[in-house]
């Protein structure tokens, strides 16, 4: 296939992945609205108005970033697990698999068509968080690059994820047990500062914090851990993960038999 | 001309150990209309899978138009549509986005994927289903669906496994036609089916299929001519006589008004049409009792199990 082919080839899996979810938006887009609203309400405004201020901001202001990551995270991820593995359990992934699509194209048709829902859903979760508090930007190079990165990391883990996956159960464990526990122990609801020593050593070991601290920074211009070793740590784990993905993808593994 | 197809000592094994395909050789001509049977488990879906990339293979070596699937897979598959013997679409889908997501992934500009998708919307009848979801369509249409998908690209090789399994004899005539059609301009064909009698009306050669091995591979006309005795009803326009005979042949008599009668290679029909005349019986209809090569097709297998 020559570029504009692989062009038309790619398009073709974004727009069939942006049709999916905007399609069975009340389970899409809907729920991560609602979730978060919930959240600025009982966390931002009955709960934080008790706890004062964190990291020199009011607990709203506080929490808002990671409520938006954890938004992003989670919808990256899900898009694409939910939709590979579709594919793969009603054998429509065959057509990809005898087209000549590149198997690069494949993968960034389904990371692209997830980050574009982690991104839709950040854009809805702000302006409902725009109801509950006042947002500044600090840095915008900084915001934009932690989002798409931390977006493509997670789309990726979710295309992982999507390949092992025998049942409709697998695809649900690890964003169960795995990914929500980190999210919630990544420093959304909290400054790392507040633990005890050892288990801020524990927390530097969560991916999460590096996401959540970097985001923070970009909006508040605060963060708990250096935001150079943040972009490199999930930097590094989107190339590796990439690199797995690709080799998932060129072995055929649980794709071709 | 390079072959549309050549397999050359082609081996799968599972990881299992089970050995599907031991190390098979054939050729499709450009143009042909290829019949590939074999009985449930044989290897032809293996043989299939391989050839589109869904299956790994152990050994040997496949060419779709000259072109290397190890070489070159992507300039492979562009000479490929394949029809699986299962539906593979997303059945929430509607029927006109599968066609145009297809043509997509093979890098088809989305106004010539619509007009081709229109097109090929509008002869295998599913024009007015255009905006269905997938999953409304009954079984026939599914299946033309997936025809029309394979066709997408205008690949110059079809293959198509099982098309007109579970399709009413009506709907099956009609795709029979437009197979022959879209051969007829060119497109070489590869069959897979159970229905004999399919393989006979439509595939110039072919090929049998057993336990990983090809055990015969030859032309349509060439393996009817082998046939070494032929079966059949005659309907008669009056009632038979209780004790009817045709000197030579081996005749039943079904009922009052139905004959049967064995034909052995060799034998000529002039003289049973004049025995019965004679008889006083006459003959309004002939027609084989069953399909031939049917028969033919179980005397290979079962002589490759020996």
């Amino acid at each position: 296939m020559n570029a504009r082919e692989q062009f038309i080839a790619f398009m073709t899996i974004l727009r069939k992945e942006v049709r999916r979810y905007t399609r069975i938006w009340t389970q899409t887009l809907l729920p991560s609205a609602i979730t978060m609203s919930l959240y600025f309400v009982i966390f931002g405004s009955l709960v934080g108005s008790r706890i004062g201020e964190m990291g020199g901001f009011t607990y709203m202001q506080f929490v808002v970033p990671g409520l938006i990551m954890m938004a992003i995270v989670t919808n990256s991820y899900s898009n694409v697990v939910s939709s590979f593995f579709g594919s793969k359990f009603n054998n429509s992934i065959e057509e990809l698999l005898v087209s000549p699509t590149p198997n690069y194209i494949i993968l960034w048709g389904y990371i692209i068509g997830g980050v574009t829902r982690g991104l839709a859903v950040a854009v809805i979760v702000t302006g409902v968080a725009l109801f509950f508090t006042q947002l500044s930007i600090h840095s915008f190079p900084v915001v934009i690059g932690i989002v798409t990165l931390t977006s493509v990391l997670f789309a990726l883990a979710g295309f992982i994820n999507a390949v092992f996956a025998n049942s409709f159960d697998d695809i649900s464990i690890v964003p169960t047990f795995v990914l929500t526990p980190l999210i919630y122990l990544g420093g959304v609801f909290y400054s790392l500062d507040l633990l005890p020593e050892f288990w801020r050593g524990v927390s530097q070991l969560n991916p999460l914090v590096y996401v959540v601290n970097a985001f923070r920074y970009g909006v508040l211009g605060v963060s708990d851990v250096s935001i150079e070793f943040a972009f490199a740590m999930i930097a590094s784990f989107t190339v590796v993960a990439y690199l797995y993905c690709m080799h998932l993808l060129n072995s055929g593994t649980r794709l071709r038999q | 001309m390079v072959p549309a197809l050549a397999i050359e000592n082609l081996s799968k094994t599972y990881g299992n150990d089970f050995q599907a395909l031991k190390g098979i050789s054939m050729r499709v001509e450009q143009g042909d209309f290829f019949a590939l049977l074999g009985p449930n488990g044989a290897g032809k879906s293996t043989t299939i899978g391989i050839i589109c990339s869904l299956v790994d293979k152990t050994g040997g070596q496949v060419k779709v138009h000259g072109v290397d699937i190890d070489t070159d897979f992507p300039a492979a598959k562009k000479f490929l549509g394949v029809v699986p013997q299962e539906f593979n679409f997303n059945v929430f889908e509607k029927t006109r986005d599968i066609l145009l997501t297809q043509a997509g992934y093979y890098g088809i500009p989305r106004g010539v994927a619509e007009e081709r998708a229109d097109h090929f919307l509008k002869k295998l009848g599913l024009w007015e289903k255009r905006d269905t979801a997938s999953r409304m369509l009954s079984g026939g249409m599914k299946r033309r669906l997936m025809i029309a998908r394979a066709l997408i690209h205008e690949p110059k090789l079809l293959i198509l496994d099982e098309p007109t399994a579970g399709v009413d004899i009506e709907m099956r005539r009609s795709m029979w036609e437009f197979l022959q059609e879209i051969n007829a301009a060119g497109t070489t064909i590869i069959l897979t089916t159970h229905y004999l009698e399919e393989a006979e009306a439509l595939c110039r050669n072919i090929a049998i299929i057993d336990h990983g091995q090809i055990v015969e591979n030859t032309s349509m006309k060439s393996l009817i001519r082998r046939l070494q005795k032929e079966v059949f009803i005659l309907d008669c326009r009056d009632d038979l006589p209780e004790e009817i005979s045709v000197t030579g042949f081996v005749t039943h008599r079904l009922d009052t008004h139905t004959l049967e009668i064995e034909v052995e290679k060799g034998q000529d029909l002039n003289s049973v049409f004049h025995s019965l005349s004679e008889q006083g019986v006459c003959v309004q209809s002939m027609r084989n009792r069953a399909n031939r090569l049917e028969e033919m097709f179980v005397n290979l297998v079962e002589s490759a199990k020996l």
